[in-house]
């Protein structure tokens, strides 16, 4: 909605997996943002090329400050260089805050699944932080998949007893000992209890992951109308 | 220098005698993509020349293959800036298939399975200059890679090399293609750096 | 959406992605704006058309059946964009 480009400066960086970070930025006049939207960010180099790449946002409104989620990928052209290049106190360029069909909000009603594949977890988190802080009566459980217990994203915070949210996460690969279900690609038992709608059905993750798990929900009786997907390829 | 993001360099960008201006050299073979990889069958794969009144000629498989087929060897250039040295290709120069072609055209519009097409001046695939290419580097080209067959127009931006083609029309008018009717140069000539439409 | 590039060929991101550079030209939302195909006839909002780039430039398709959407190539100063499978676009001035 007429967005425009603003400029950041680079506050913080956290590591959340060997590949995965967490950016905090300052954005001077940001006007706030719905949990689930997301940013363009744009590099400039010296010769004038830009790159401009999406971002989701992992947290819900706090003034000015941003907390963006980055995986970086291998011999990518940007996000290896938000994830560990781009130095503390440097500005770059963001426009947002975009999309409001992947949202949340607040006074929305109804329970809510999150169904997240490896960093399709950051604007999933952003939801489930702001339905932490309204402390809204929605149920909200979260399904979280991710290759190996090294990969998980917001650990300490996802582990943490909260009554009003309730987390799994399946394994693809290797499960930490403890772990009853067998590592394997999620499928519809894991989904069961997306049976019982009324409410919203949000998927993130690489496009197959969406997929399957779109393909699942719609198996298994949600009404396609139900599921809001956002796919990062 | 810019105040925004410092120390961004982009990918590496050199300069020598082999690269156009604005290009980086790769050794990897990146794949862009405007819709699905289409799965064409060489059993139901044609290529058909249609003339400007509508007459045409089809090729299949088989009989592509029965034509004289060439080894080449080019420098390709993409418009997103990679360029790619010594790329080894086989298949057929198009005038095999338009020698004998009756046309008062001087424009030819590839086109490929998925929908895709590209624009060209029509003395500019003549010569020994483009080709219907079917094998990559000594293997039958992949369906990522615009496989069973490509065009392969290398002295222009990549873009005009269509992928999965199926056919060319000759057209008296010239007639803006998939890429080149948002935006991007009509004619595409890396060395003269011809990628946007005002360049 | 918290990606890069650099991924495998014929895989698609949706139409989420197309929020920035339509917010350059557009005053309304464009993800939740509704959509038909003219020709299998699936709706739906634009945020589920499934959208392939962003190089060399960002195409949509409808979901079911592939037929293009709309094409858009931003370019320094400007937003190209068709709607529709059709040749003809639109150059918007964006700075």
């Amino acid at each position: 909605m007429a967005a425009h480009w603003f400029g950041a400066r680079l506050v913080e960086r956290r590591a959340q997996t060997a590949t995965g970070r967490t950016l905090v930025l300052d954005i001077p006049g940001w006007p706030g943002h719905l949990p689930g939207q997301h940013v363009d960010v744009r590099l400039t180099a010296d010769d004038g090329y830009q790159a401009v790449r999406s971002y989701s946002l992992a947290a819900p409104t706090d003034g000015e400050r941003v907390e963006l989620g980055v995986q970086a990928v291998r011999d990518g052209e940007v996000s290896p260089y938000l994830a560990d290049v781009l130095p503390t106190g440097a500005r770059v360029e963001l426009r947002g805050p975009l999309g409001q069909w992947f949202v949340w909000r607040t006074g929305q009603s109804g329970p809510v699944l999150l169904v997240a594949g490896g960093s399709g977890v950051v604007p999933v988190t952003a939801m489930l932080r702001a339905h932490r802080a309204a402390r809204s009566d929605s149920a909200f459980s979260l399904l979280y998949s991710v290759r190996d217990p090294d990969e998980i994203w917001y650990r300490e915070e996802l582990a943490a007893p909260d009554d009003r949210l309730d987390v799994r996460v399946l394994y693809t690969r290797r499960a930490p000992r403890g772990e009853v279900r067998p590592p394997g690609r999620i499928a519809a038992a894991d989904l069961g209890p997306a049976q019982a709608g009324p409410g919203t059905v949000y998927v993130c993750g690489p496009t197959g992951f969406v997929e399957s798990v779109a393909d699942l929900l719609v198996g298994l009786g949600r009404p396609a109308a139900d599921i809001r997907t956002e796919r990062f390829g | 220098m810019t105040s925004f993001s410092p120390g961004f360099h982009g990918r590496p960008r050199a300069l020598a005698d082999r690269l156009p201006p604005g290009q980086y050299p790769t050794e990897s073979f990146p794949v862009l993509s405007a819709g699905p990889t289409p799965r064409v069958p060489t059993e139901t794969w044609t290529f058909t020349v249609t003339t400007e009144t509508g007459a045409t000629r089809s090729w299949t498989w088989d009989e592509m293959m029965a034509l004289p087929q060439q080894e080449t060897v080019h420098d390709i250039h993409c418009v997103t800036r990679w360029s790619k040295f010594d790329t080894h290709w086989r298949g057929v120069p198009l005038t095999a298939f338009l020698d004998d072609v009756e046309t008062a055209a001087d424009h030819v519009v590839a086109e490929a399975h998925g929908g895709y097409t590209t624009n060209l001046p029509l003395e500019d695939v003549l010569d020994g200059r483009a080709w219907v290419a079917h094998t990559y580097d000594g293997y039958p080209l992949s369906p990522e890679h615009g496989g069973p067959a490509r065009l392969l127009v290398p002295h222009l931006y990549f873009w005009k090399s269509a992928k999965w083609v199926s056919g060319l029309r000759l057209t008296v008018e010239d007639e803006p293609g998939f890429w080149e009717s948002v935006g991007y140069h009509n004619y595409g000539d890396p060395w003269r750096e011809q990628r946007n439409w005002g360049d | 959406m918290a990606q890069d590039t650099g991924r495998p060929s014929g895989t698609h991101q949706d139409g989420n992605r197309l929020a920035g550079p339509l917010s350059e030209i557009l005053r309304a939302e464009p993800t939740t704006a509704w959509w038909r195909c003219p020709d299998c006839g699936r709706s739906g909002p634009l945020a589920e058309l499934h959208v392939y780039g962003p190089e060399p430039g960002l195409t949509a398709r409808c979901p079911a059946c592939s037929r293009v959407a709309l094409r858009m190539v931003p370019e320094e100063g400007h937003l190209w964009l068709s709607l529709g499978g059709a040749t003809g676009a639109f150059r918007f001035r964006t700075a």
